[in-house]
């Protein structure tokens, strides 16, 4: 039976998701949904439901606009993060949640991605990362680990892969995490923390892919690959209380990058309030 | 004035010359005449032959490339010697004190004025040589009144330069003769 | 009386736009449409609007979509390789029935080919450039004047008929200037149709009425939550795996601008009511063809000037109307001969249909136009 969560926030007629038996995205879907509801109960500052906008591109991740029952737009490959820009722009007060996975927002919208991130515009992008493209059966993506195999990689993977939380606060982002599937409670903080976050934020959360990522690179299944993620994804502090040795060939869940870069929505807006006083003051009707 | 305007401003880019084509237009739509300008845009306006066209005319301009040109002004020789082989019979040319007159052009009928000097030495700034440009042809051509010949320069230039523009055209009036305008009147 | 002012083509395109509501651009520099975006970012500010620079034409209209879904009524302004670039987009605008405006001022290609020279040869990249059958509505201005005032109904129709508009410039117009008297036709601009859930029962957001063709809409993140996709979609606006729901849909979206083309389509014709010949053109094409019809009836020939305003859909009907009269008809174009292709299908064999063409970056003369004329009255006296 449906919980609460499930009644109050996603569109029952949509389910059961399209995602396999295992598949780490609908849990980083809860994890979203968790964050808004808390967000929105949140009793000193809470958000408004009908200001939260789901944005998503085209992949398994993206389908998750559908089952969300929030404003969502469902839009082309790789643009969901371009299309958000216009949204946010156009009512910058919009809690815009872009929803994508890795091949969306690092391959095809890698491009997008590092200029939103760069213009610091108002954007919460939480990329269900799970290095493969799952709806097109199982070719590598730009995450895919070096070596690793994938259908179009059948004698392993010669490129070298990004880490996409370190390539978004590169490109500028005022807010860059990783999350994952295993430790959601942690997950969940860190997109609440995102959605707060004034400027754009990128929040990259490891999937899991027991079904060709996990099928073709022997990772065992979806209980095998929660495992690994519980012992190689480490929560801030437990990473950082780690020696060097200890932390080879781990990751650190938590806020990677954050600083108080100036807003893009809220920049433009003084650049509007500056010409219109300008105009008034030249005897321009204003209107 | 006559009932077509076809004319043609060349240079090398930098110099101003779309800026000059541009100015003389305003001004023809200021006096409530029609006309159209336009201009080779691309790397050319970045250093090589620049080349702009304003048709003025009382009747309404259809096709708005010039095609019988009935005035040039040239500030390079690259572009005095490209241009002075594609003019009407009884055309007006401008020429800057610089160049020579190109071969096979009647020198009766160019005018040659110090544009790029005076800009420099007279006015102060060798980049007002368009502006200066544009008050020698209106004074040649006795196109536009004073009053809407500065209009359309006001039109076009940045705020707290019109002291400078207003000399340049003053001065670019100064260096026809009444003799050559009333050549010029006579010829179209 | 608003004065007269010497206006560049791609400037009057963002005046026009302001006037019609315009309120977001995002665009990517490219010659010769760069103008657009720079006059935007200068002007939209002083509206009220919103400029950006985006980091390829692909996200321009994707944000162009997002602002007008949230409410803005939105443009972008591109040239042939940005045009490119956009089209999966645009049928994205199509398929969700997202209002918006695209301007393409055409430069020679294809490819990079030449950047400032003039050329009309996307016009059947207007029509088919994204995939898939969508519906296509595109205008072409051939003055300053009608580009300002064009640009205004192409945001209407695109408000009316919730689609993308191409407006079809070339670097003819865009690049020219003349001189203007602005007017502001405020009581023409058309705003957006909107409904709400809470209006009655229907709760459905691409509900349309029995004999309608264009459902009102909602306003996105402003209240009332739904959905938006790409899909082939239902009335509810999310994905259906139905072929009988696809079908619908899409039949929908083609007859809405099919069954209207009365509304949209729009001619100028000049000197047609006892013309022989026909000389058919569009955009700043037909600054020559006018010069050289002029000059043509002062020779005493009977020739007119057919300009379709709106190029898609080919306005048919208004062509075939004059066919009884005519004997043949000259197409003159800026490309290898693509409206030629509606003209012959639309005369289906009636007429002799000639054509001048050029796709080198220059610009075709009245006295090309002439000389064409006189060739083909040759040909006519050596039948």
């Amino acid at each position: 039976m449906p919980s609460d969560l499930v009644h109050l926030y996603m569109r029952i007629d949509h389910l059961p998701q399209i995602w396999c038996p295992g598949c780490g995205n609908g849990v980083i879907m809860r994890d979203v949904a968790v964050a808004i509801d808390e967000l929105i109960h949140d009793e000193e500052n809470s958000i408004n439901r009908e200001d939260i906008v789901i944005v998503s591109g085209i992949g398994c991740s993206s389908r998750a606009a559908g089952y969300l029952d929030f404003n969502s737009i469902h839009t082309t490959h790789g643009r969901a993060i371009a299309f958000a820009s216009g949204i946010k722009m156009a009512n910058p007060k919009l809690h815009v949640i872009v929803l994508t996975g890795d091949g969306d927002c690092s391959a095809i919208g890698g491009n997008h991605l590092i200029h939103a991130a760069r213009r610091n515009l108002g954007l919460t992008v939480v990329c269900f990362n799970n290095d493969i493209y799952g709806m097109t059966g199982g070719q590598y993506s730009p995450t895919t680990p070096n070596g690793d195999k994938a259908t179009t990689a059948p004698y392993g993977n010669v490129d070298r892969p990004f880490d996409i939380a370190v390539l978004a606060a590169g490109a500028g982002a005022s807010f860059s995490a990783r999350g994952d599937v295993y430790h959601a409670r942690e997950t969940i903080d860190i997109i609440k923390r995102a959605i707060r976050h004034k400027g754009f934020s990128l929040v990259d959360v490891y999937s899991i892919c027991p079904t060709y990522y996990g099928r073709k690179n022997r990772k065992g299944d979806a209980v095998e690959m929660l495992r690994w993620q519980k012992e190689n994804l480490l929560p801030t502090a437990r990473y950082y209380s780690m020696s060097e040795e200890e932390r080879a060939g781990k990751k650190q869940i938590g806020i990677l990058s954050y600083n108080d870069y100036p807003e893009y929505t809220e920049e433009y807006a003084k650049i509007i309030a500056a010409c219109r006083g300008k105009a008034k003051k030249q005897g321009g009707d204003g209107t | 004035m006559s009932k077509r305007y076809e004319m043609r401003f060349a240079g090398s880019g930098g110099q101003g010359v779309i800026l000059a084509s541009v100015i003389i237009a305003e001004a023809a739509v200021i006096a409530g005449l029609n006309a159209v300008q336009s201009q080779a845009y691309g790397p050319e306006a970045r250093g090589g032959v620049s080349k702009a066209e304003t048709i003025i005319s009382r009747d309404k301009i259809w096709y708005s490339k010039v095609t019988r040109p009935s005035f040039l002004l040239a500030l390079t020789q690259a572009s005095a010697d490209k241009y002075a082989k594609e003019l009407a019979e009884d055309a007006v040319v401008m020429l800057d004190e610089s160049l020579a007159i190109p071969a096979g052009l009647d020198p009766s009928r160019v005018i040659v004025v110090p544009v790029l000097r005076t800009a420099k030495e007279k006015v102060g700034k060798a980049f007002t040589a368009n502006i200066v440009a544009v008050g020698a042809i209106n004074r040649a051509l006795r196109l536009f009144s004073d009053e809407d010949l500065l209009e359309g320069v006001r039109r076009h230039i940045p705020a707290g330069t019109e002291d400078i523009n207003r000399k340049a055209l003053a001065e670019g009036a100064a260096l026809i003769t009444d003799a050559q305008a009333a050549a010029c009147a006579r010829r179209i | 009386m608003a004065k007269a002012v010497l206006m560049q083509g791609n400037e009057a395109a963002v005046e026009g736009a302001i006037t019609a509501g315009m309120r977001f651009f995002a665009g990517y520099p490219i010659t010769p449409s760069t103008e657009i975006a720079e006059q935007s970012a200068l002007r939209l500010p002083q509206e009220g609007g919103k400029f950006m620079q985006m980091e390829d034409e692909i996200s321009s209209i994707a944000a162009v979509l997002g602002a007008s879904a949230a409410g803005m009524k939105a443009m972008t302004a591109t040239s042939g390789p940005g045009f490119s670039l956009m089209q999966e987009n645009i049928g994205y605008g199509a398929m969700a029935e997202i209002p918006c405006v695209i301007i393409d001022v055409q430069r020679t290609g294809p490819s990079t080919g030449l950047p400032t020279s003039p050329s009309q040869g996307d016009y059947m990249q207007a029509r088919w450039g994204t995939h898939g059958d969508h519906p296509v509505i595109a205008l072409s201005p051939s003055s300053v004047l009608e580009t300002y005032t064009l640009i205004i109904r192409a945001f209407n129709l695109a408000e009316k008929y919730r689609t993308p508009v191409i407006f079809l410039m070339d670097e003819i117009v865009g690049h020219m200037r003349e001189g203007v008297v602005l007017s502001n036709p405020r009581d023409l601009i058309i705003n957006r149709r909107k409904m709400s859930f809470h209006d009655g029962a229907n709760k459905q957001c691409y509900f349309v009425p029995e004999g309608e063709y264009v459902p009102a809409m909602k306003p996105f993140g402003q209240g009332e939550r739904y959905n938006i996709t790409g899909l082939a979609h239902d009335v509810s606006g999310f994905p259906v795996n139905s072929s009988e729901i696809a079908g619908r849909l899409v039949t929908r979206l083609l007859d809405k601008v099919e069954k209207n083309a009365d509304d949209i389509c729009r001619v100028e014709e000049f000197a047609m009511d006892d013309a022989e010949i026909a000389v058919v053109c569009f955009g700043g094409t037909a600054r020559a063809v006018m010069d050289a019809v002029l000059q043509a009836r002062e020779a005493g020939k009977r020739v007119g000037m057919f300009r379709p305003i709106t190029v898609w859909p080919f306005p048919e009907k208004q062509l075939r109307a004059r066919l009884p009269q005519l004997k043949k008809i000259l197409m003159v174009e800026h490309n290898h001969g693509q409206m030629l292709l509606e003209v012959q299908r639309t005369v289906g064999g009636a007429l002799p249909v000639d054509f001048l063409g050029r796709i080198d970056g220059t610009v075709i003369s009245p006295a090309d136009i002439l000389a064409k004329l006189s060739e083909m009255e040759g040909k006519n006296h050596a039948e």
